[in-house]
């Protein structure tokens, strides 16, 4: 049977080229954004429920976090 | 009824949601892999091992027209099945287990083998387990939980209600290729600039031409989703020239300093 390689069970590591610090002034480690910009750049692992589509689904959430915008990764629909 | 459990069979799982500026990640999480819990119901008794022998053709590489439904063009196209897992069956009902390319109808799927098995089948309830790094094992949430923590937080200002089921949009990248580039670097691309190979500290192994690789600060912040111009090696013998191509920028502008110098 063909192999075909599962995207999540890739093994890869990183190659070093150069070395150097970041400055701290600038930005944040993404665990450790202030609140209003940890939502902003957030993402939900979102248990969708069998009956509204997955557009109604995240319109809601959208109203539930009152944000200017929200979107799915992928449909999940019948 | 009959219609009615086949037009609206039950479908709920793992839906990941953007806020915000994540949404600019999506691209990223629509091309990534699923995996799928499927109850498919035959038309007819089948044997066990049939069954089990119809599914193991579907492994590997598939023809697929998109149902009548679809929100894409319905022309054949093929999409990758990472493994089918028979998982067990009760009477007509099938459940198994499937790991696909990103685009595969699980429905179109069932009635495929159905075709195959010469019965006919339809499917009968369906779950998301994965999308791309995303699983129902891990922080999965319903919108219940997050309407009530939302509320909490509002309540008491306990950030930690929030940062437990909200990720940072860069959880989403996990499975991608990676770049990590200087400070120095990090504006630059946020104006749309390409990375060139000065700009380039570290870089994840098995790269090759044409991948889209993901674009990260020293402090693993998401800069951009890239095509990648040259394979690891070449990248990481090159001291000049492009490396990458910036496809979709996802940090705003002026987070770090502007270091290079503009065409005035």
């Amino acid at each position: 049977m063909q192999r075909i390689n599962i995207p999540w069970e890739i093994k890869r590591s990183l190659a070093v080229k150069a070395e150097e610090e970041t400055n701290p002034r600038f930005g944040h480690k993404p665990e450790e954004r202030p609140i209003q910009d940890y939502i902003k750049f957030g993402i939900i692992n979102l248990d969708k429920p069998a009956g509204p589509s997955s557009h109604e689904v995240t319109a809601w959430v959208k109203r539930i976090l009152s944000l200017k915008q929200a979107g799915h990764g992928g449909t999940l629909e019948a | 009824m009959r219609r009615e459990s086949r037009g609206n069979p039950k479908v709920t799982g793992v839906l990941p949601t953007a806020l915000e500026e994540a949404t600019k990640i999506i691209q990223a999480l629509l091309l990534a892999g699923k995996e799928y819990i499927c109850v498919m119901k035959l038309h007819s008794q089948v044997p066990k091992d049939q069954i089990k022998a119809v599914l193991d053709e579907f492994h590997g590489p598939i023809y697929q027209r998109p149902p009548v439904r679809a929100s894409v063009k319905r022309r054949l196209r093929i999409r990758k099945i990472y493994y089918v897992n028979f998982l067990e069956m009760n009477e007509r009902n099938v459940l198994f287990k499937v790991g696909c390319e990103a685009g595969t109808y699980i429905r179109k799927l069932c009635y495929d083998i159905g075709e195959i098995l010469g019965y006919g089948a339809h499917m009968q309830e369906l779950r998301r387990t994965r999308a791309g790094p995303f699983i129902e094992d891990e922080g999965l949430v319903t919108l219940h939980d997050v309407s009530y923590k939302f509320a909490q937080w509002r309540e008491t200002n306990d950030e930690s209600l929030l940062r437990s089921f909200i990720y940072p949009m860069e959880t989403s990248l996990e499975l991608m290729p990676k770049i990590y580039i200087r400070d120095s670097a990090v504006d630059a691309l946020c104006h749309g600039a390409h990375l060139a190979a000065p700009g380039v500290l570290s870089i994840d192994t098995k790269i090759k031409p044409n991948d889209t690789v993901a674009i990260f600060t020293q402090k693993s912040e998401a800069v951009a989703l890239s095509k990648a111009l040259a394979s690891t090696e070449k990248i990481m013998k090159m001291d000049h020239g492009f490396v990458a191509k910036t496809k979709r920028v996802l940090m705003p502008r002026g987070v770090y300093p502007k270091m290079w110098r503009g065409s005035l």
